[in-house]
C-alpha cells in the first residue's frame, strides 16, 4: 500500500518556476511525474502551465516536453502515440514512453473538447490529465464550461448565470477504460490514479480540481484546504471509473459512509472571494441551492441514490 | 546580425533546471521556518510543496526558491512550522 | 511499377513507396480518394504506416507535427476548407520546423460551396512558411512527393512542404504513371534523421513561451531555410532525374521558352493547358513559350529574373485572387522583376471555382496582351448570365420588405 513515505523522491519539477506561490497545478504535476516517472512524454496545452514551466531557454520541467495550441491536446497525443509506434516497428525503442497531455479547463472542457473526443474514440493509448480551475487562469480569469453557477470571473462579472459541463461524465461516456477525478488535498488518491492509469491500454482520464489562489480569490496558504472542502462539502466529488463501473475514492467514500460529516456548501463557497458577491445578492441564497441540488444530482447520476450521509 | 551561419535552424529548445524564474526566493513576504522539535516527519509538507522546495530527507527547506505560499505551514498537523515576516537582506 | 490510376490514387501509392509511417488525415472532397487508398493499401497489408483517422483538420496537422516530433516520416492530404481550418497549425508546423509532406488538391473556398479546382486555398497560406510545389501532371505527382521528403528532410531546410495538385483535372482524372519501387525510393530518400525529437533520453522542453529579445532569430531563421532550400530544390531534381531518368524541371519548368518574344507564366494544370496554346499559336508563326512556375514558395525570383529579361510580353494567369489587390502570383511575378526587368507584365483571372479553361482562351488572351490590348488585369471569363439574374431578382424583393419592416406585402 502506498504511502507518503514510500512515494519517489525524484523531482521532476523543478523549484524556481514562474508558477504563482501556492499553485495547484505545479503540485499536481510534481505528484504525477513522482507516479510516471522519467520515461514519459510530456504534452502541454496552452494553459497556465505553458507559462509557470518558464520562458525560453530554461524549463521547469525534466521531461521531454511539447508545448502544443489550444485545441490540440488528443490530437497532439495521437500523433506521438503513432509516431511511436512507427519507431517500436523499426526496433529503435527499448521501452514505450508514457504520453502524457496536460491541459486545463479551457483546453477540455471547450476549444479542446473535439480533439479529446476523438483521441478518445480512437482509444489512443495515452493519459490526459485536465486540471480544472475552473476559468481561463491563464488569459486573466475569464469563464470557461468549468466555471460553476454564481462564480465571479472578468467575463462574468455578476456571478455565472450557467451550470458548469462535467466532463468526466462525458468521457466515461466514450466508454474508455478508465476515467477518474482527483483533488490535491488527496495526494496519496491521485497518485494511486494515475499509477493505475500508467498501467492501463487505452485512453485514460485524470480531472484534477486546480483551486487557484488569484482566481478564486484566497490566500496561497490554503490552496490545499480549499481542495479538502471542495471534496468535503460534494462540490467535488472524487471517484474512478474503470469500465463502466464507479466508485467513489478516498475523501468523497469516507462521506458515504459516515467516518466523516460532509460540509456545506455554503461554507465552501465563503471561503473563495470569487463567490463573495453572489453569497451577498438576493440571487446568493438561490445559487447556494442551486448548488446543492446539483451535488444531491451529481451524486445521485453516479451512485443511483442519495446516501444518507450526503 | 553578424553571424547568420548560426541562426539556421533556430528553434525554441529550452534545457530543464532549477531557477528557470531566477531566484524565487525573492518574492517572499514570509518565509516558513520549521520547530525540529515539534516535527514527526510525517512528510505531509514535503508531499504539498507546489514548488518542490522542501527535501524528503530532513524536510529541509531551499530558501533560494521557496516562495512563501505558505501551504507547509498551514497543513502541518504539529503546527511545526511558522511563517515569520521576511526581513530584507536576510537570505537563509 | 506501371499504374493506371487516378491522380488521387497515386499519391496513396506515392506515399506508400516514399516509406510513409504516419498519416493522419480527414477527408474532403476531392481528396478523399488518397486517403481512402491509403486505408486499403494498409489495410491489404501492402503499405505498413499508422492510419489516424483525426476527426477534424486541424487535428490533422496537430497530429502530423507531434508525429513528425517523435522521428517518424509523417504525411497527410487535404483540400479548402480543410487546409484553410487547419490554418493555424499550419503556422505551428513551420514554425517548428517538422518535414512534414501533405498534398493539397487545389479547391475554391465558399461560400457557396464549390468543390471544383482554384488555387485560392494554397494561395491564402503562402504566408505560414510552408514551401509550396505545383504540380502539372500525374507523373510529376507521383515524382514530387518523392522529391518532397528529400528537400525537406534535408537539415540544411527541415521546413515542410505542400504539394498542390488540381482538384478533378488531375486528382480524379486517370493517366498512366511510373511508381517506382520502395528500395529504388529509398535509396533517392534514405532514413529521416531528426534533428530532435521528444525522447525521454534528452528531455527538452519545446515551444515554451519565447520572449521579444529571443523571438525574431527563430523567425529569420526560418527564411534562411528557405533560401537553402532553393539549392535543395535543384539538387533534389538533379539526382531524381539521374537516378529516375525524368525531369518536371526544378524551382521552374521553360517550354518553347529561349527564343519566345512572349511569355506566358501559369501554375497547375493551366501551365500544361498552356503548352497547347502556345503550340497552337506557335503554329501561326508567334513566338511565345511558358514559364511554369513549379515552386511558389520559396518563389523562383533568379529564375523569373533570368528569363523575363529581354521578353516584349509577360501575361501571367492566375486561378486565384488576393482581394484588393490582385492575382497573387502576377503579384509576386512583378515584385520578383521589379526594378531588374522592364517587359511589360499583365495579369489575367481565369478558371476561378473550377471554370473550364481551354487553350483556346489563353491563345487568345494571350494575342491581345501582345497587342497591348489587355487591362494590367483582366477576368478573362466571368460574364453575367441568366443564371446570376436570380439573385438580383431576390434582391430586389428583398429591398421591397427590408426597406419597409413591418409592412406586408
Amino acid at each position: 500500500m502506498v504511502t507518503l513515505k514510500s512515494l519517489p523522491e525524484e523531482e521532476l519539477f523543478l523549484a524556481g518556476s514562474t508558477a504563482c506561490a501556492g499553485c495547484p497545478s505545479s503540485l499536481a504535476l510534481r505528484t504525477a511525474f513522482k507516479a510516471l516517472g522519467s520515461n514519459t512524454i510530456l504534452i502541454v496545452v496552452a494553459s497556465c502551465t505553458s507559462v509557470l514551466q518558464g520562458s525560453y531557454p530554461l524549463s521547469a520541467i525534466n521531461l521531454p516536453l511539447m508545448n502544443v495550441a489550444f485545441a490540440t491536446g488528443g490530437a497532439s497525443a495521437s500523433g506521438v502515440v503513432a509516431g511511436i509506434e512507427a519507431l517500436c516497428k523499426r526496433g529503435e525503442l527499448e521501452e514505450k514512453p508514457n504520453v502524457l497531455v496536460w491541459a486545463g479547463d479551457g483546453g477540455t472542457y471547450d476549444i479542446g473538447i473535439q480533439a479529446l473526443s476523438g483521441a478518445a474514440e480512437r482509444e489512443t493509448d495515452f493519459i490526459y490529465v485536465c486540471y480544472n480551475n475552473e476559468m481561463y487562469s491563464n488569459t486573466g480569469t475569464q469563464r470557461s464550461g468549468a466555471t460553476p453557477l454564481g462564480a465571479w470571473t472578468t467575463t462574468t462579472p455578476g456571478g455565472k448565470a450557467q451550470h458548469r459541463k462535467d466532463i468526466a461524465q462525458i468521457m466515461i461516456a466514450h466508454r474508455i477504460p478508465y476515467v477518474a477525478t482527483a483533488s490535491l488535498a488527496y495526494p496519496l488518491d491521485f497518485y494511486n490514479k494515475m499509477m493505475k492509469a500508467k498501467s492501463i491500454r487505452g485512453t485514460k482520464y485524470i480531472e484534477m480540481l486546480a483551486p487557484c489562489p488569484p482566481g478564486w480569490k484566497f490566500p496561497s496558504s490554503k490552496t490545499i484546504e480549499v481542495s479538502r472542502f471542495a471534496v468535503q462539502s460534494g462540490m467535488w466529488l472524487l471517484y474512478e471509473n474503470e469500465n463502466g463501473e464507479t466508485k467513489f475514492t478516498s475523501g468523497t467514500k469516507n462521506i458515504i459512509e459516515g467516518k466523516v460529516k460532509k460540509k456545506s456548501v455554503k461554507e465552501y463557497l465563503e471561503m473563495q472571494g470569487r463567490f463573495k458577491q453572489a453569497l451577498a445578492s438576493p440571487e446568493g441564497e438561490q445559487a447556494e441551492i442551486l448548488l446543492e441540488e446539483q451535488v444531491s444530482d451529481s451524486i445521485k447520476r453516479l451512485h443511483g441514490f442519495i446516501p444518507e450521509y450526503f | 546580425m553578424s553571424d547568420n551561419n548560426k541562426l539556421d535552424y533556430m528553434t525554441s529548445m529550452s534545457r530543464p533546471g532549477k531557477g528557470c524564474a531566477g531566484d524565487t526566493g525573492e518574492w517572499r513576504v514570509f518565509r516558513p521556518v520549521k520547530d525540529d522539535e515539534k516535527c514527526n516527519n510525517c512528510l505531509i509538507c514535503w508531499v504539498y510543496c507546489p514548488e518542490a522546495c522542501i527535501e524528503k530527507e530532513g524536510q529541509v527547506i531551499d530558501y533560494q526558491y521557496c516562495k512563501g505560499c505558505g501551504i507547509c505551514a498551514e497543513e502541518c498537523p504539529t503546527d511545526a512550522i511558522s511563517m515569520i515576516k521576511e526581513v530584507k537582506g536576510e537570505k537563509s | 511499377m506501371r499504374l493506371l490510376e487516378s491522380g488521387n490514387h497515386l499519391v496513396a501509392h506515392a506515399a506508400n513507396v516514399a516509406g510513409v509511417e504516419v498519416v493522419p488525415a480527414y477527408p474532403i472532397t476531392p481528396q478523399t480518394q488518397v486517403i481512402e487508398e491509403i486505408a486499403e493499401l494498409i489495410n491489404s497489408g501492402k503499405m505498413d504506416a499508422v492510419y489516424i483517422p483525426v476527426e477534424s483538420e486541424h487535428s490533422a496537422c496537430a497530429a502530423l507535427v507531434s508525429a513528425s516530433l517523435t522521428g517518424a516520416r509523417a504525411f497527410s492530404a487535404t483540400s479548402s476548407h480543410g487546409l484553410a481550418y487547419m490554418h493555424e497549425m499550419l503556422h505551428y508546423a513551420a514554425g517548428v520546423r517538422v518535414p512534414v509532406v501533405m498534398v493539397n488538391v487545389n479547391r475554391a473556398l465558399g461560400p457557396g460551396w464549390n468543390i471544383w479546382c482554384d488555387h485560392q486555398d494554397s494561395i491564402s497560406q503562402r504566408d505560414t512558411g510552408w514551401m509550396q510545389v505545383y504540380v502539372a501532371s500525374h507523373q510529376e505527382v507521383v515524382d514530387t512527393v518523392f522529391q518532397a521528403y528529400r528537400i525537406t528532410e534535408d537539415h540544411s531546410v527541415l521546413l515542410p512542404m505542400m504539394i498542390n495538385m488540381d482538384a478533378f483535372v488531375l486528382s480524379h482524372t486517370y493517366m498512366d504513371a511510373e511508381v517506382p519501387e520502395r528500395e529504388e525510393v529509398a535509396r533517392y530518400i534514405p532514413r529521416f534523421v531528426p534533428k530532435w525529437t521528444l525522447d525521454p533520453r534528452m528531455p527538452v522542453t519545446h515551444g515554451s513561451v519565447v520572449y521579444p529579445s529571443d523571438f525574431s532569430e527563430t523567425r529569420q531563421s526560418m527564411q534562411i531555410g528557405q533560401e537553402h532550400a532553393r539549392v535543395v530544390i535543384k539538387k533534389a531534381a538533379d539526382e531524381f532525374r539521374d537516378m529516375f531518368g525524368r525531369w518536371h524541371g526544378d524551382m521552374i519548368e521553360t517550354y518553347r521558352a529561349d527564343d519566345a518574344e512572349q511569355l506566358i507564366i501559369a501554375m497547375g494544370s493551366l501551365a500544361s493547358e498552356t503548352k497547347v496554346a502556345v503550340d497552337a499559336l506557335r503554329e501561326q508563326g508567334k513566338a511565345v513559350g511558358l514559364l511554369r512556375v513549379r515552386f511558389f514558395r520559396p518563389f523562383p525570383i533568379e529564375e523569373l529574373r533570368a528569363e523575363c529579361e529581354g521578353r516584349e510580353d509577360i501575361m501571367v494567369i492566375d486561378r486565384d485572387y488576393s482581394y484588393g489587390m490582385e492575382g497573387a502570383l502576377f503579384t509576386e511575378v512583378k515584385a520578383a522583376l521589379y526594378g531588374k526587368c522592364s517587359a511589360p507584365a499583365k495579369g489575367i483571372v481565369v478558371g476561378i471555382g473550377g471554370r473550364d479553361v481551354t487553350y483556346e482562351l489563353i491563345a487568345r488572351l494571350a494575342e491581345k496582351s501582345r497587342k497591348g490590348e489587355l487591362e494590367e488585369v483582366t477576368w478573362g471569363d466571368t460574364q453575367m448570365t441568366s443564371s446570376h439574374a436570380v439573385t438580383l431578382e431576390c434582391l430586389d424583393d428583398f429591398k421591397k420588405i427590408l426597406e419597409h419592416p413591418g409592412k406586408s406585402n
